[in-house]
């Protein structure tokens, strides 16, 4: 009985000392905040974190599109229409015989046959082209740089390069589909943006409120939710005037897009506020005489910004899937503004899914970029709650 | 299925030296960490420990519902149905085999803490009690709802024949537990694994519950192997107790002999915590100092050693404790204790 | 006799279930959950409110922090300048003016504290935005208290993942004691705490309590807990009061059917007594608080109920001592657990 009289707090203290002192303890968690702890939960996350040094790696090219597109969007070339592919060789011998890693496609020459006007294209072993890494091009400028080199291209930028086969008029696809990763990656962050905005005052006025004002917000967000997407995007976008410029356009489309998107994130914070409403600590924190306002800035939002970020992520791709969609039918992005949905208008007809299949690289690209995307915001997600 | 042959022809259920260890990114978690006890037939025994202690990781490697990342690592579990002292090494077989299914539900029957999780939400409380019914009897549908109903009946539901045709969240607290009682023992199990069954119920609610498992325990003969951490229910129910801290047993004794003759000092320290309804206001509560070591930062030597009160400097940090048989059938793993014959001789 | 500090007289929380219909009014159900509460508490005493769950007393707890206002009946709190206020009238400054003298202990160490903010942000919280203290102050008051709750002051820094159970609800004490309350209300404050663990919380409030002077609005459903630790006790069923008596007198000879049966109830930890006590077996269930039976809300269930029981609502009373509200509180001999202890040696 002595011992239980002797100070409850030296006692604990000794005792504790006694149990931490293992060196296996994971003393690291302790003074980890919560984005630390996320981290090391995404981490283990493989796939997502792949994914995200994807998503990076597609938004590097899409900010360097100049540079990485070995031609120009817009240079069209008669000889090469609907041209194939051209293969590309690596050899370890350069020209004159000299050691190194060389690259080297051929020219191709095209055949018409005379009695259905079919065009087949056939490589020309005689008309070498050397490739090369940084290959001087005519000069260009990016992000206001003054620039005269591509990242990979022809040595001599005069001849043809077309890795992955060319369109109706002779324009090389690949550069197409770099160039259109600027448009196509940025309708997503923009509109994502508005909604984002939206969403979060929206649903967050829904949840924190709650009464009159949460059923008037509920009840839009179900109407909006009930209208079939396609005939709303086509009514929207009939709005816009005929005159304006692509850019005018482009931004309008982000907002049509935007304007009916944010109500998945409205739901989500709204879900949020409602349940940390009842939470122990947000009582806590009013009984401790902060300010609505600081409730909500310092105990509430906090608890759900990571979530808010896996949801955007998860809203990007639905953004970009609906720029494709709407540029696909004619309504969204027009020619001659370069985005992967104006590019998939290529392959509207069933004759170029036969004889040009290369023109589907746009498609391609959409589905890795979205899976990618949608990778990312499923481990971000998983991560969102490392105290779970 | 291998046969063993039993050493006590009368014990149910046999553990001896059970391990399960929990696989995380942090590291290993030796949740039940050689953990070993016996049930004899139609007794009932207490699992007793704080939280951490493993209790319900222990109950479950029994039931093999161990979850991931956890593993049973080693130790047997003998089940040993019928008196023939022929006996299954439970901890061989697969979690969802076939032969563990034959045996989990129709031959041991489980309740849990929640009712409301383990009880279907889109089935009917009929639904759940048919299917138990039918595990054990291959009857018609009719003798099986009349069988459910008289179920329920038995363990004091009112109404029977209406509940039966209820759904789980229609019930209360303590209507939902007996509805889970029932359930179990509609297949007529050998042994009942409560695993803190009344812990979520009021005082008043979970008297009835204990009457309840105490009264079908005499009608059926069956066997109870009852996890909790509260000392107040050990002593209405229990035959015989174990004491679990840090994954094992420290403690193993009659009920009697356990909570008035406790050998190990984590026993007594922690009948000492318990503040009595019958104590005058105001005394200083007997508590244990500082806290349930993290399962990374187990202690060395014995792992109560720097909350214990009879602490030996040199000793108790150094060498891990064996079970010492202190009396027939009362055994604690304390380094400070002597072998019942040694210490007569002395 | 010692100065109030907290008079409640005819305290009521009621509920609608549910909100009224967007497109159509319907007459909504009312929860009861606390009903015509009144008792008072003096300064620096301990009362209790024990009963089982849905009985109210969470509910009136959280009423009293005004953490959702009272239906009706007064809150007289008295404070430290003397004055005297209505804790359900206040609001703005006043009511934060308040809140510094009366501090809440949650009962989920878990949910209670954020699980995004350190242990300094959480225990300096309230100093933080009354402006009492910043900085390297701030720091140090919080190393303070973290000391005077028995945990080490390098913790500062830590986040409340990183703490056991008894950890945690430490911090939430800490907390509390951060503005030097005079009046606490400790919800369920040990109960999901496991037994070494309580035992020493136990034994830190009486600590503290002492130390500083405290009055504590202890609300609980373990009645040894409570026994321990009371000066006063109330008993609550279905949302109303039928029991209020000091500890001593309560347990050896409650007046109450329902204080009886809920003491016969507990389990004691002594295997031999589990022969030679009789156990008072309730029927039926807790009554609704949306549709509490007529009369004495305990009448279906009470072994002593008649008529009288089953027509008229009882009042709380004087009753040897203490306050019961039962017809037959002078009447019946009932049997508190001292009583029980005895027979059994």
């Amino acid at each position: 009985m002595s011992r239980a009289r002797t100070d409850p707090a030296t006692a604990e203290q000794a005792a504790a000392s006694a149990a931490l002192g293992a060196p296996v303890a994971p003393t690291r968690v302790h003074v980890a905040g919560q984005w630390r702890l996320m981290w090391w939960k995404f981490r283990k996350h493989r796939l997502a974190l792949w994914s995200g040094v994807l998503v990076l790696l597609i938004y590097v090219v899409a900010l360097f599109a100049p540079f990485v597109a070995p031609k120009d969007p817009n240079d069209y070339a008669s000889a090469y229409l609907y041209a194939p592919p051209m293969p590309v060789e690596v050899s370890l011998r350069g020209p004159q015989g000299e050691f190194g890693l060389f690259f080297k496609s051929y020219e191709l020459t095209a055949t018409t046959d005379p009695l259905t006007l079919e065009k087949t294209y056939v490589i020309n072993r005689d008309a070498l082209v050397p490739l090369g890494f940084f290959a001087p091009t005519e000069p260009y400028s990016m992000l206001g740089l003054p620039m005269n080199r591509v990242l990979f291209g022809p040595v001599n930028y005069e001849q043809p390069f077309y890795l992955l086969g060319a369109d109706r008029l002779g324009r090389d696809v690949y550069s197409r589909v770099i160039h259109g990763t600027r448009v196509s990656m940025t309708v997503g962050l923009v509109g994502v943006l508005i909604s984002l905005v939206l969403g979060i005052v929206l649903g967050g006025i829904s949840g924190y409120f709650g009464g009159f004002v949460d059923d008037a917000v509920q009840r839009t967000i179900e109407f909006l939710k009930s209208i079939p997407t396609i005939p709303l995007w086509m009514g929207l976008a009939a709005a816009i005037p005929t005159v304006w410029s692509p850019i005018a356009v482009y931004f309008m489309v982000t907002v049509i897009l935007s304007l009916v998107g944010w109500t998945g994130l409205a739901r989500e914070v709204r879900g949020r506020f409602m349940a940390l409403k009842s939470e122990d600590f947000v009582t806590a924190a009013r009984l401790d005489g902060c300010s609505e306002m600081r409730i909500v800035l310092r105990h509430m939002v906090p608890s759900f910004a990571s979530h808010i970020i896996a949801t955007l992520t998860l809203a990007i791709p639905t953004m970009i899937l609906a720029e494709t969609a709407l540029s696909f039918l004619g309504i969204g992005l027009r020619p001659p503004v370069v985005s992967w949905g104006v590019l998939l208008q290529e392959a509207q007809n069933i004759r170029t899914i036969a004889t040009a299949p290369w023109l589907f690289a746009p498609g391609v690209a959409v589905v890795v970029s979205v899976l990618a995307l949608n990778f990312l915001g499923d481990g971000l997600r998983d991560a969102a709650d490392p105290y779970a | 299925m291998r046969q063993i042959p039993m050493r006590e022809p009368d014990t149910l259920l046999e553990v001896r030296d059970l391990a399960t260890h929990f696989f995380t990114d942090e590291g290993v978690v030796r949740a039940v960490d050689g953990a070993s006890f016996d049930i004899p037939r139609g007794k009932t025994l207490c699992i007793v420990g704080e939280s951490g202690s493993g209790k319900s990781v222990m109950a479950r490697a029994v039931m093999g519902l161990t979850r991931a990342p956890g593993r049973v690592v080693g130790g047997s579990v003998l089940w040993c149905p019928d008196q023939d002292g022929q006996a299954t090494d439970l901890a061989t077989l697969h979690g969802n085999s076939r032969a563990y299914r034959a045996i989990r539900g129709p031959e041991i029957g489980m309740i849990f803490q929640e009712p409301m999780a383990a009880l279907s939400p889109v089935h009917t409380i009929g639904t759940q009690l048919a299917e138990s019914v039918r595990s054990r009897h291959a009857v018609s549908k009719r003798e099986t709802r009349e069988r459910g109903i008289e179920a329920l009946a038995r363990v004091g539901i009112p109404e029977p024949a209406a509940r039966y045709d209820q759904y789980g969240f229609e019930l209360s607290g303590g209507m939902r537990q007996r509805a889970m009682i029932a359930m179990a023992l509609a297949a007529e199990p050998k042994l009942l694994i409560a695993d803190e069954p009344t812990t979520a119920l009021d005082v008043t609610t979970q008297a009835g519950i204990l009457d309840l498992i105490l009264d079908l325990q005499s009608e059926t003969g069956m066997t109870v192997m009852f996890i909790t951490h509260d000392l107040g229910v050990v002593a209405e129910i229990a035959d015989s107790v174990a004491v679990m801290y840090l994954g094992r047993v420290v403690e193993h004794a009659d009920v009697d002999t356990a909570f008035h003759a406790p050998a190990h000092p984590y026993t007594e320290a922690l009948l000492r915590a318990l503040p009595s309804i019958h104590a005058k206001t105001g005394e200083r509560l007997a508590a244990i100092p500082g806290m349930v070591p993290h399962p990374f930062a187990r202690p060395a030597g014995c792992a109560f050693h720097p909350r214990c009160h009879r602490f030996r400097p040199g000793l108790c940090e150094t060498r891990e404790p064996e079970n010492v048989p202190v009396a027939p059938g009362h055994g604690a793993r304390c380094l400070l204790l002597k072998p019942a014959r040694k210490a007569a001789a002395e | 006799m010692t100065e109030m500090l907290l008079e409640i007289r005819d305290l009521c929380k009621h509920y609608p279930l549910g909100g009224p219909g967007l497109l159509r009014r319907r007459a909504v159900p009312v929860v009861r959950a606390v009903d015509r509460v009144s008792f008072d508490i003096a300064e620096g005493e301990t009362l209790s409110l024990v009963g089982e769950s849905g009985c109210g007393k969470t509910t009136l707890g959280k009423t009293i922090m005004r953490a959702h206002p009272a239906t009706s009946g007064e809150m007289r709190y008295r404070r430290a300048d003397g004055s005297i206020v209505d804790l359900g009238r206040l609001d703005g400054a006043a009511l934060k003016a308040a809140h510094r003298e009366i501090r809440m202990i949650f009962q989920d160490p878990n949910g209670s504290l954020n699980p995004r903010l350190s242990v300094r942000d959480i225990v300096g919280e309230p100093l933080r935005v009354r402006r009492i203290a910043q900085g390297a102050a701030l720091e140090k008051r919080v190393a303070e208290l973290l000391e005077k709750v028995g945990l080490r002051p390098e913790y500062l820094h830590r986040y409340p993942h990183a703490f056991s159970g008894g950890e945690r609800q430490r911090i939430g004490i800490a907390r509390a004691l951060a503005l030097d309350p005079r009046l606490v209300v400790a919800d369920e404050a040990v109960s999901a705490l496991d037994v070494s663990i309580q035992a020493q919380t136990l034994n830190l409030l009486s600590d503290l309590k002492s130390e500083f002077g405290l009055t504590f609005l202890f609300i609980a459903h373990d009645l040894s807990v409570v026994r321990h630790i009371s000066d006063r006790v109330a008993v609550m069923y279905v949302g109303r009061m039928v029991e209020l008596a000091k500890t001593e007198a309560l347990f050896t000879r409650p007046r109450h059917p329902y204080t009886e049966a809920l003491m016969s109830s507990v389990p004691i930890p002594d295997p031999r007594l589990r022969r030679a006590r009789k156990r008072i077996r309730l029927a039926g269930e807790v009554a609704s608080p949306i549709n509490s039976p007529s009369g004495c809300a305990f009448h279906p269930r009470c072994p002593y109920a008649t008529e009288i029981c089953v027509r008229d609502v009882p009042q709380l009373r004087p009753t040897g001592g203490g306050l019961a509200a039962c017809h037959h509180a002078e009447t019946l001999e009932l049997a508190g657990v001292s009583h029980i202890a005895e027979g059994a040696e």
